[in-house]
Formats: C-alpha cells, sequence, structure tokens
C-alpha cells in the first residue's frame, strides 16, 4: 500500500531517521524552502523590533478573551492559506491528468493531498475561525469581563495550535494519512497504512480535541453564569443563543471523537481488534461512532454563522431581528436533530430500509427549522432600510448560496438517491456549497462585521468588494461542475481519469479556483491596506454600525476589563434600548475591577503535549514516556499557584474611562446629531 | 408576533422612564464582582458529563463487540465473580469513606479530613491492585486484549475506569499535600468537592461496568 516499507524502530529515535525527510519530492522541497526563507526572515524581524517580551508577555500568556479570540482566527487564516494550497494543488492535478498523463502528483502525494485539505479545512480552519468568533464576541455581548475560566481558555487555544503544529510538521517529516479526512478502518488500520501519516492524524486530532472539549465547556458555563443582570435567556442576542448551542454540541459530541479515535490508536499501537478484518472486529462501528462525532461537527460549525447572520441582517436592515423566539427554537430543534441524523453519511453501508427511512427522514425534517430561519431573515429585510456594507453582501450571498446546497442536501437524505449519489463529486459540490456558502461566508461577514470592535478602524470597502465578487462566482464556478459530474457519476478522491469528455468540467472547476485563489488575495490585501491606511478608516463611536447588542456599547478596541460598570439589561437588543431611551454612561463612582492574571502555563502544557505527540507519532518511547510525566508534573505545579487574580485599581479604571469619555465629547461636538453615546 | 417585528424604528423622544420610583438604570453602579470560584461547580458537572459520554462510547462499543469471541474465551471462561465483588466491596468503600472526608470538611476538621482522604486512597489502590491482578491473569493465560474484540473492548472499557482511578489517586494525593500547605481555604474547598463528585462518578460508572460486563457476562 505504500511505497516505503516501514522503518525499523530504534532506541534512541524510534521510527525517525533521515528517509522520513522527503527529498524525493521536490514540490515539498520548494515548499519546506520557502516556509523555511519565510519562517526565519520573521523571526529575525521580531527579533530586530524587540517584539518577543510583547508576544509573550501581552498575546501568548494573555487570559483576556479578546486576544485569545484574535489569536484564534489568526491560526484559522495560516491554516486556511495551507488548506486552499492542498485545494488548488488537487484542483490541477484534476484538471491536467487526462488522455495518458499522470499529472504531477504522485499518487501517495495526492492521497495525502486530499486528507489534508479535509483535515485541515475542518479541524484547524472552521474550528478556530468558529471559536475565535465566539470567544471574541460572546463575553462582550452578555456583558462579562472574561470567560468563567479564563486561563482554561488560553491552554485550549494552545492545544488547538499544537495540533495545527503537529499536522504541518507531517508536511515535512515522514507523511500524513492517506485515508481521506475520517480515516475510515480498515484502511486507516495497521496492516494497511503501517507509516506515521494515520498516527500524525490520530495524535494532532487528541491534541486539538482536548482544547475544543475544554473551551466548549468554558463557553457554555460563561453564557449560563456571566450574563450581565436582568439578562434572562430569551434577552440573549440570537449569536450568543446560536453560540450555547454550538458549545453545547462540541462538549455533547467531541467525547465520542476522542473515544473513537482512542480505539483506533489501540489497534495501531497495542493490537487490539476494534477495526480490524478478524478476531471479530468491526470497521462499520468505526464509522458508526465517527459519524456521531461528525454530523453535530457540522452544525457546531454552522449554528455560530447563523446567529451572525442574524445580526448581520438585524442590524443593516435598522430593524429588530424578524420572530427572535421562532430563532433560538429554530436553534435548540436543529441542535437536537443534528444528533438523530449521523447514519445518512453511509445508507449504502446496509443498515436496511427501516432504518435507512428514520435517517432519511429525521435529515429532511432538519430544513424545517433551516428553512425557518431563512424566512426569518428575509422577513427581518422586508420594509427594513437595508445598507449593503460588505457584512450583509456577505449575507445575501450567503442566502442564495446555502439555499442551492441545502436543497442538495435534502436531495441526498432520500437514500435511493443517495445510492446512485453516494461518494460522488455531487456530494463534494454539496458540502462545499454549505460549508462555504454558509460557515466561510459567514465568518467574512463577521470578520468585516466585528473587525472595527477587536481593532478600532473598519475594513477597507474596495478591496473587500473586490475579494467578495471574486470569490461568490469563483465558488460557483468552482463547484458546479462538480455537481454535474456527480449526476454523471464521477467519483471523489480520484487522480486520474479515462474519460477525456471530462476534462473540460475539471478545467472550468480549475478556473473557478483560480477566482477564490484572487479572493483570497483580496481578502489579504484588504487587511494590508486597512491597517495600513487605519487613520482614514479609523471608527472612535465603539459603534460604527449603528450596532444593536451590548459589544457596540463600549470602546473599539475594548478596555481589558470591557465594562468599567456591568450593564443591566431591560430589552433584547440591549444597547438599541440604552440609545433609544437615551441613557447615561456613569463617569464617577468607579471600582477596583476584579481580574484574572496572565499565565505561561498553556503555553508550556501545550508544548508538552507537541512534544509527546510527535514521540508517540515516532514511537520515540522515552520521549513520551517523559513528556507525559512532565505534563502531569506541570499541571499538578500549576495547581499550587494560588495567586491567579488582581485587582486593576479604580484611579486606572477612571484613567481609561476619562480619555473615552473626551473622546465620546469630541465626537458629538463634531457630530452634533450623532445618535448614541 | 408583533407589529414592531415588522416596522422600522425610529428613535423615540427623550423621555425618563421609572422603575419603582427609582429612574430606569442601564449600569450597575453598585456592583459586587462573582465571589471566586463561581462558576466552577457547573464547569466540573459538564466536565463530568462529557466524561461520561466516553464511558458511554466504551459501553456501546463493549454492547456491540462484546459478544465477538473470535473462537477465543468468553466471560464465564474467564470471569471470577468472588474476585470482583471484592473489588466493587472496595471502591464502594471508597465513596463512604470520601463522604465521610466530605462530612469532616464541613465541621472544619482539617485533619479529619486529610485522614478520610487518605483511607479513601487506600481503598482505591487496593481497587487498583485487585483490578491488575485481574488484567496480569488474563494476559497470562492468553486472555489479553489483543484476543479478540470482545476482550479488546473489555480491556479498554474495564482499563479507561482503572485510568480515571488512578488519575483520582494522584489527584487525591495532591489535594493532601495542599491541604497541608494552605488548610481548609475556599479554593482547597471547592477541589476537594470536585474530587468527591468526580470519585463517586467513577463509582457509578463502576456500578454501570459490574453490572453490564460481569454480571451479564456470566448470564450470556
Amino acid at each position: 500500500m505504500t511505497p516505503h516499507p516501514a522503518p525499523e524502530v530504534g532506541p534512541i529515535l524510534g521510527r525517525l531517521s533521515l528517509e522520513a525527510i522527503p527529498l524525493h519530492e521536490p514540490i515539498l522541497v520548494a515548499t519546506f524552502g520557502a516556509v523555511a526563507v519565510g519562517g526565519l526572515a520573521m523571526l529575525a524581524l521580531l527579533t530586530k523590533f524587540r517584539l518577543w517580551g510583547y508576544l509573550w508577555n501581552e498575546w501568548f500568556t494573555s487570559v483576556d478573551h479578546k486576544k485569545i479570540g484574535i489569536m484564534y482566527m489568526v491560526l484559522g487564516l495560516v491554516m486556511f492559506l495551507r488548506g486552499f494550497a492542498d485545494a488548488i494543488m488537487m484542483r490541477i492535478q484534476q484538471a491536467i491528468a487526462f488522455g495518458g498523463s499522470e499529472g504531477y502528483l504522485n499518487a501517495h502525494h495526492y492521497d495525502q493531498v486530499f486528507t489534508a485539505h479535509g483535515v485541515i479545512m475542518i479541524f484547524f480552519v472552521a474550528m478556530p475561525f468558529v471559536t475565535g468568533l465566539m470567544n471574541y464576541v460572546v463575553p462582550l455581548q452578555i456583558g462579562a469581563r472574561d470567560v468563567s475560566f479564563p486561563f482554561l481558555n488560553n491552554f485550549s487555544f494552545w492545544m488547538t495550535t499544537a495540533g495545527a503544529v503537529l499536522v504541518m510538521a507531517s508536511l515535512f517529516i515522514g507523511e500524513f494519512a492517506q485515508t481521506g479526512w475520517l480515516a475510515y478502518p480498515p484502511l486507516s488500520g495497521i496492516a494497511y497504512s503501517p507509516n506515521v501519516g494515520v498516527d500524525y492524524y490520530l495524535w494532532s486530532l487528541q491534541v486539538a480535541g482536548v482544547g475544543t472539549t475544554l473551551s466548549g465547556i468554558n463557553l457554555i458555563v460563561t453564557i449560563l453564569k456571566l450574563r450581565a443582570p436582568g439578562m434572562g435567556l430569551m434577552k440573549m442576542p440570537i449569536f450568543t443563543w446560536t453560540s450555547l448551542c454550538t458549545n453545547i454540541l462540541i462538549v455533547a459530541s467531541f467525547p465520542v471523537l476522542t473515544a473513537v479515535l482512542t480505539l483506533l490508536t489501540l489497534d495501531r499501537y497495542v493490537g487490539t481488534n476494534f477495526f480490524t478484518n478478524d478476531f471479530g472486529g468491526s470497521a462499520m462501528m468505526y464509522v458508526n461512532l465517527i459519524w456521531i462525532w461528525g454530523h453535530p461537527e457540522v452544525y457546531i460549525l454552522i449554528l455560530p454563522l447563523f446567529g451572525v447572520f442574524s445580526e448581520v441582517t438585524s442590524t443593516f436592515s435598522g430593524k429588530r431581528l424578524f420572530g427572535y423566539t421562532s430563532m433560538v427554537y429554530a436553534t435548540i430543534v436543529i441542535m437536537i436533530l443534528s444528533y438523530l441524523v449521523w447514519l445518512h453519511h453511509f445508507f449504502t453501508m446496509g443498515s436496511g430500509a427501516s432504518v435507512n427511512s428514520f435517517f432519511g427522514i429525521t435529515t429532511m425534517i432538519i430544513s424545517i427549522p433551516t428553512g425557518a430561519k431563512l424566512f426569518n431573515w428575509l422577513f427581518t429585510m422586508y420594509r427594513g432600510r437595508i445598507r449593503y456594507e460588505l457584512p450583509m453582501m456577505w449575507t445575501v450571498a450567503f442566502m442564495l448560496t446555502f439555499t442551492v446546497g441545502g436543497m442538495t442536501g435534502v436531495l441526498l437524505a432520500v437514500p435511493p438517491a443517495d445510492f446512485v449519489l453516494h461518494n460522488s463529486l455531487f456530494l463534494i459540490a454539496h458540502f462545499h456549497n454549505v460549508i462555504i456558502g454558509g460557515v466561510l461566508f459567514g465568518l467574512f461577514a463577521a470578520i468585516n462585521f466585528w473587525w472595527p470592535k477587536a481593532f478600532g478602524f473598519k475594513l477597507n470597502t474596495f478591496w473587500g468588494k473586490v475579494s467578495f465578487w471574486c470569490w461568490v462566482p469563483g465558488f460557483w464556478v468552482a463547484f458546479t461542475p462538480l455537481y454535474v459530474m456527480g449526476l454523471m457519476g464521477v467519483t471523489r478522491r480520484m487522480r486520474v481519469f479515462d474519460d477525456p469528455d471530462l476534462q473540460i468540467w475539471f478545467v472550468i472547476a480549475a478556473i473557478g479556483a483560480v477566482m477564490i485563489a484572487a479572493g483570497i488575495g483580496a481578502m489579504l490585501v484588504q487587511f494590508a491596506v486597512s491597517i495600513w491606511k487605519r487613520e482614514e478608516l479609523r471608527d472612535e463611536s465603539g459603534d460604527p454600525w449603528n450596532g444593536r447588542t451590548l459589544e457596540w456599547a463600549t470602546s473599539s478596541p475594548p478596555p481589558e476589563y470591557n465594562f468599567a460598570f456591568t450593564p443591566m439589561i431591560h430589552d433584547l437588543d440591549a444597547w438599541h434600548d440604552m440609545k433609544n431611551r437615551h441613557h447615561d454612561r456613569p463617569i464617577t463612582g468607579y471600582r477596583d475591577i476584579h481580574m484574572p492574571r496572565s499565565t505561561g502555563t498553556g503555553v508550556i502544557l501545550a508544548g508538552i503535549s507537541l512534544v509527546m505527540g510527535f514521540a508517540l507519532v515516532w514511537h520515540i518511547w522515552w520521549l513520551a514516556a517523559l513528556s507525559f510525566v512532565s505534563l502531569i508534573g506541570y499541571a499538578i505545579y500549576h495547581t499550587f499557584n494560588y495567586d491567579r487574580d488582581f485587582h486593576i485599581p479604580a484611579a486606572r479604571v477612571a484613567e481609561v474611562e476619562e480619555a473615552r469619555s473626551r473622546q465620546l465629547d469630541a465626537l458629538r461636538a463634531a457630530e452634533p446629531q450623532a445618535a448614541g453615546a | 408576533m408583533t407589529t414592531s417585528d415588522w416596522a422600522i424604528e425610529v428613535p423615540d423622544a427623550p423621555h425618563t422612564e421609572e422603575v419603582d420610583g427609582q429612574p430606569i438604570r442601564f449600569y450597575d453602579v453598585e456592583e459586587h464582582a462573582h465571589p471566586e470560584g463561581y462558576s466552577t461547580m457547573l464547569g466540573f458537572w459538564i466536565y463530568l458529563m462529557s466524561d461520561c459520554l466516553i464511558f458511554a462510547i466504551l459501553f456501546a462499543t463493549y454492547g456491540v463487540l462484546g459478544g465477538n469471541y473470535a473462537a477465543g474465551p468468553g466471560p464465564q471462561d474467564l470471569f471470577e465473580l468472588p474476585l470482583i465483588a471484592l473489588n466493587t466491596a472496595m471502591l464502594l468503600f471508597s465513596s463512604i469513606t470520601y463522604g465521610f472526608a466530605m462530612l469532616s470538611m464541613q465541621a472544619n476538621r482539617l485533619r479529619a479530613t486529610q485522614g478520610w482522604l487518605a483511607v479513601t486512597g487506600l481503598f482505591g489502590l487496593a481497587f487498583l491492585g485487585i483490578e491488575l491482578y485481574e488484567f496480569q491473569h488474563l494476559i497470562h493465560i492468553g486472555a489479553g486484549p489483543q484476543r479478540s474484540a470482545f476482550l479488546s473492548s473489555f480491556f479498554t472499557l474495564v482499563g479507561t475506569h482503572g485510568l480515571h482511578v488512578t488519575f483520582g489517586l494522584v489527584w487525591l494525593v495532591t489535594l493532601i499535600v495542599q491541604l497541608n500547605k494552605r488548610g481548609l481555604i475556599p479554593a482547597n474547598q471547592r477541589r476537594v468537592a470536585c474530587l468527591s463528585m468526580f470519585w463517586h462518578f467513577l463509582d457509578v460508572v463502576w456500578i454501570g461496568v459490574f453490572t453490564v460486563v460481569y454480571l451479564m457476562g456470566m448470564l450470556r
């Protein structure tokens, strides 16, 4: 199955040897060269401008939910570029591998590329983006000073990062899995994948999974316990509601992933027989278990973005969200149903007609609450005074795109249709349609929407529009051919093709991918230009969009304590209510504010976990044992530190708040008609 | 739905509203910070439920694969109920003694708390010792986790529980030391209470293991 025999296990380096460096792959060597040069240049710049102390003290060890949120977004962006590089490599390969041509990627490399693309895009792009967004916005929206467990939050971030680093390491040291993103056995078992690829997969997901589960617990508790006085559950902003449901799903599904990956790990490391072909193992068990996690996972990704679209639609239509209550119930219903549909991922496995019917019907039922949401957004826009700013443009693009993706999903939910379309490019087109059209477009809406809150200046509109008009048509050019070919029966994960009639479709899809690449490029330019011209784009009001929820009630960027006084809530859309009733911001009587202290423990524990993961991948047992012991030891050492918080003195709060008052006074003087505070 | 769902909102004219004779307030100027550890219990409960799901998956796996002996030994050939009954007793006693530790803590008696925690730890150690003996015996007679899917799922389910007990023991020793250093301060009380929940949780899981794996295994 693999081009190289499994290497011998040595006592010092385990399976690791110089042969693990893929010098025979010119693409990887060139990539490594570029990464090494770029990385060294970055390190040199950081050293030259003496930024290491700043980064360590102000960012890496920070327990401030806002900074952690931003770090998650940076991680997601970096990994997005890697995941997209994989995508465009596949599109080029498939566009040229016709008429006897083998393309430019050999099978061993190509199989790693499609596996890494899926793993990275879901676990290390979509998840960090979504978690980062929730981290940044939720505490502000509920009027809290931080999350419930600030240290755990920092630790979660670094565990996710450690998982990402492990995946990236597999690019240059050894190989990644060649199994597809869910690593079905028996292919992923030791008999058919004897090398390190699947082990990289397992350990990177386990390390990152710890972070995800803990951050899920953290945000649930934060939302349940730290809401400002007066904010009953049915007065929570809709984004906070969708975040709550997402985090419940995280806590209810990631342990399943942890368990099933552990079982596969035992099969590979200990020789157990959970998913093997002999000794009573059942590969079907794995497929069931992984999808019991996997289906809720796609709702974990989309639900917070439904919240984003709700906030954006209501803000940019100048109206209260239509049908808030039905939106909340729709979210809850989706959350519950997402747990009852997993089997639709393998109708063809042979569970029988009645089981397939049950899961087909539950799947179709999910489209009802989702449809209700779409109508709510449309009715929010109806008779609204719509402003087509970038977040609203992405929202409309989402509505059009996602609806098509949703409908092809309902089509796939019909078991007989699925027997024809299973594992075809139709499926690929469907889930990219909902994930790009839903999750990514939502993230772009969210980034454009909340960027001014995070950094105090808006994003450049021109480059944002360029990006939008490359992305949205680019998406359709890239994926419509896949729908067409799927209906013609072309299956997924193919490296070369015999039928020359198909080539034109793959060429069109590759053109779409290039358009998307232009969209990504324009977005990076948008960020760069906006940072460059930030003084022109400056927003001093803290409320650039005439927002409705509490995050717009504070300055941009908010002070580390978020609110000098905890807001009191009387209505849904609390900030809109405050503006509407001409509230006064208190300007005296500041008190000491109790805050959590920064700590480097998260970085250290995650660093040790990374070393342990690497050692386990390569069977370097002494190092694995050593790092395990130091992991436990350091964690215990950390629990002996009881000094975990401090007070920001009232005088310091007064200083910050008085500066803010002067800023607001200046704004009022400049624009006497300006509404809000 | 109300008409306001449909309408564009126009800011009202300035007006003051009153609640209970006081002007409406939008900020809590008298606020008190949440007490330390305000959210810890809820957070720990949710963590326990997520851990419970891991066990649920292991139970489900045992339920599906537990009958696949692959022409190897089955439960009746392997399990010695008297030994397991003894083992169960150890864990149940440890839960009772942990209860005594909690009572002593509420009575603010530091030494008694530490003493009961130590007794709990000894029962836990006894439990682990018996379990390791059982595992060693099974592996010795050729019924190791590699022998069949039944044994894979058996060792994993029971072993995961045992790992949790081991982790609980490490935590317990750490706590006894921390109690020595700082006494029954609120932070330590919270930790003792969390470990108590963890320990009882493991007890409940063990009841499930004893019933599903051992008792029902003998009935197969």
